[in-house]
């Protein structure tokens, strides 16, 4: 097994062995998710920690139900009501983390970079579950699944990523995930919402940018679409919701303009007739539902692989 | 102790006037868990430093003359470097008023400055350059378009796309920069625009005095020697190739700084402009700040690098690698910035300087309570020896230190 990573912080660094690593992983985790009973014991014995210090449900639910199939005792720490609302500062939260002792702390949190804060300071394995702009290592590795369960190997695969890139941290693990797996990125939105520097020229190798999200879909074989924030118009960066949802909003129209059955994905929640129109969302090319039940064998996966790292995990088959 | 100068020299060290900094945030009142006077006057001697203008922006701010008086009497010992204070533009550095500036110039203020917080108003900015002007003391501008950088936490380009972290566009310092020389020009007034950091505003400056107008500049230490690669990981010096053993964590806060670490293109263009006479002085910026401030997310952090005792080390770095000669730099520590303050350099200030020496850049081996510079861990090459301030030697050390180093 090619993998030796204490932390899962940002995938920007990984190889292709081990991505495709996890991935295979994800394979048997999701052979576990459909016996009748949805549960392993390999984690028998070791406590994850959920520290979330912006509020999510759906992706701190799937890291309960993936640590729980594997027999992990989970404990939460939320933002709502814990002392992270109260003025504590994250320094003072790692100490308490590093004091309860848990195996592996999984955290959401504002600002980017806040993981690699916390890594530095605990024995814990980190895994980072979103941290500001920067990355949602698991989104971008249960995307490439998804992906590459629906369409094959990625190698030459176009894939467009729509909308917010600036302020998206799944569009960054996006591109982060499925470069090295041999797919090539456009990114597509308002000017105002993808960086700059990616707009001049400054991309990645294998990513590039078409404003004009008609031509951007024009024989691709898969799309993504972000979620956007109501508050970016607030702040000035987008003129109207509607104007956006004109321009770059996933119509059917739109997506017929992709290679035939060209799958449709999107991180969620979705703002249903802003980013995605709701026949699209629901519609026969639609994996986003694939998506979430992916996600939880994903987080499965790489709880299993670092608490392997850590010491041998318990098997994945109950012995009579 | 009177200072030897013929016995340093023996001992193959170089003797050079002492240094003036520009640029110095010392935190009294208000922020003595980051620094005081004396701790920051003890840090400047380590680095050379003999003259130190204090930026105004304490608690409360330094816009009476009262308080500057009080302060003036503070910092009399014998055993650090010499203090000049900055008087605010504006009273409680809100932008709104302007200070009493004939009286703070009369009570010993040395410059105006609001530094931290450009003075967003340019009727107002106008207004001061006006008063100096009569006072005979030069404006010293944090030249930043506020509503520009917004957010930022770094320079805005291919890195912070990358990290995922707001940036601060060139374009904010330049378009104030480009501000603060057309009201110079208008009101002939001494401006002098500190801590420039993009290659657009030293060609703003180049033109500018190309034009007769009456502006001047400075360039930090750390700006002449980290890009914004730094808050990825990278720990290569601007003229260094990249080292993956020398890698860090990302999004280390010491790394944040206002403005902030920018491009390799800019940091060339800083080197050209102290190299053709654009860039008049190299000031610190010296900004220390206590952990508590520093030891949170990056995007929390507070803006500063703690820079007076590394600050030589750096800038030989450049002159190591033939960016500029030893006397460009020397001069842009010492002449430069005695001109920006229409004074002579003092008559027996010395800095004495091993120019060889490698030394390991330590937390707890800086007098400044500020450790927050992302060079501890690093060997730097050059170090300020022994430091004289009036013909007498106040500060002598480096010399035993470097002795340990080399015998390692």
């Amino acid at each position: 097994m090619k993998w030796n990573r204490r932390h899962v912080l940002d995938t920007d660094d990984w190889s292709r062995d081990e991505i495709e690593t996890v991935l295979d992983q994800t394979r048997a985790m999701i052979e576990i998710l459909q016996r009748p009973i949805r549960r392993a014991p390999p984690l028998r014995g070791r406590t994850v920690i959920l520290f979330f210090a912006e509020s999510s449900t759906r992706t701190r639910v799937s890291f309960e139900l993936a640590a729980k199939a594997l027999s992990a005792d989970v404990t939460n720490i939320t933002a709502s009501g814990s002392s992270v609302e109260k003025g504590e500062s994250l320094y003072d939260t790692v100490r308490t983390l590093q004091a309860l002792g848990g195996d592996v702390v999984v955290m959401r949190h504002a600002s980017s970079g806040a993981p690699y804060f916390v890594a530095q300071r605990t024995d814990a394995a980190v895994i980072n579950a979103g941290d500001g702009w920067h990355a949602h290592p698991t989104q971008g590795l249960l995307d490439a699944y998804t992906l590459r369960d629906a369409v094959g190997d990625l190698e030459g695969r176009r894939v467009v990523i729509v909308g917010d890139v600036l302020h998206s941290r799944v569009a960054r693990s996006d591109i982060n995930t499925l470069l090295p797996l041999g797919a090539r990125i456009t990114l597509s939105g308002p000017p105002t919402l993808i960086p700059l520097a990616w707009r001049c020229g400054q991309l990645p190798p294998g990513v590039t940018y078409e404003s004009d999200l008609d031509r951007a879909l024009d024989g691709a074989d898969a799309v993504i679409a972000l979620r956007l924030q109501r508050e970016r118009q607030e702040s000035g960066l987008l003129p109207s919701l509607r104007e956006y949802s004109r321009v770059w909003g996933l119509t059917a129209d739109r997506v017929a303009r992709m290679r035939p059955g060209a799958p449709v994905m999107h991180p969620g929640p979705m703002n249903e007739g802003i980013e995605i129109d709701a026949s699209v969302a629901h519609g026969t090319r639609s994996l986003i539902e694939t998506q979430v039940t992916n996600g939880v064998a994903v987080r499965m996966a790489l709880l299993y692989l670092l608490a392997a790292r850590a010491g041998p995990p318990g098997p994945l088959e109950e012995r009579a | 102790m009177k200072f030897d100068r013929r016995a340093f020299e023996a001992k193959g060290y170089l003797v050079v006037p002492g240094f003036i900094d520009l640029h110095a945030h010392l935190r009294e009142p208000g922020f003595e868990d980051s620094e005081t006077i004396e701790t920051g006057r003890r840090a400047a001697l380590r680095g050379g430093f003999t003259t130190i203008c204090a930026m105004p922006n304490t608690e409360p701010a330094i816009d009476s003359p009262g308080l500057l008086k009080e302060l003036l009497a503070r910092g009399k010992s014998v055993d650090g470097a010499r203090v000049r204070y900055v008087a605010a533009i504006t009273r409680g550095r809100k932008g709104r008023e302007l200070s009493d500036m004939v009286e703070l110039a009369a009570a010993g203020a040395i410059a105006f400055s609001d530094d931290g917080s450009p003075v967003e108003d340019s009727h107002l900015f106008r207004s001061a350059l006006e008063y100096a002007r009569v006072t005979g003391r030069p404006v010293i501008e944090h030249a930043q378009d506020l509503a520009l950088s917004a957010k930022g936490v770094m320079h805005e380009g291919s890195v912070s796309a990358r990290l995922g972290l707001p940036g601060m566009p060139a374009a904010a310092e330049e378009s104030a920069v480009a501000r603060d020389i057309a009201l110079a020009r208008m009101t002939g007034a001494n401006l002098h625009l500190t801590h420039l950091s993009t290659a657009g505003s030293i060609e703003l400056v180049r033109r500018a005095k190309a034009d007769g107008v009456p502006v001047t500049c400075d360039v930090t230490p750390h700006h002449l020697a980290m890009t914004d690669e730094w808050v990825a990981g990278s720990r290569a010096l601007a003229w260094e190739v990249e080292d993956e053993a020398l890698l860090a964590v990302p999004y280390d806060s010491s790394t944040k700084v206002n403005p902030p670490l920018r491009g390799r293109a800019d940091v060339r263009a800083l080197w050209a402009g102290l190299v053709d006479g654009t860039v008049d002085a190299i000031a610190t910026d010296h900004a220390p700040h206590a952990s508590v401030k520093k030891d949170v997310e990056f995007d929390q952090a507070a803006f500063g690098i703690s820079g007076l005792e590394t600050a030589l080390a750096l800038v030989l770095g450049g002159v190591g690698v033939h960016w500029a000669a030893l006397g460009t730099v020397i001069d842009a520590l010492t002449l430069g910035p005695a001109r920006v303050l229409g004074s002579d350099l003092p008559r027996d200030d010395w800095a004495v300087i091993d120019r060889d020496v490698e030394w390991v850049v330590r937390a707890d081996e800086l007098a400044s309570k500020g450790k927050n510079t992302p060079l501890i861990g690093r060997t730097l090459t050059g170090r300020v020896v022994a430091t004289v301030v009036d013909g007498e030697l106040r500060y002598e050390g480096a010399a035993r230190v470097a002795e340990a180093v080399n015998g390692r």
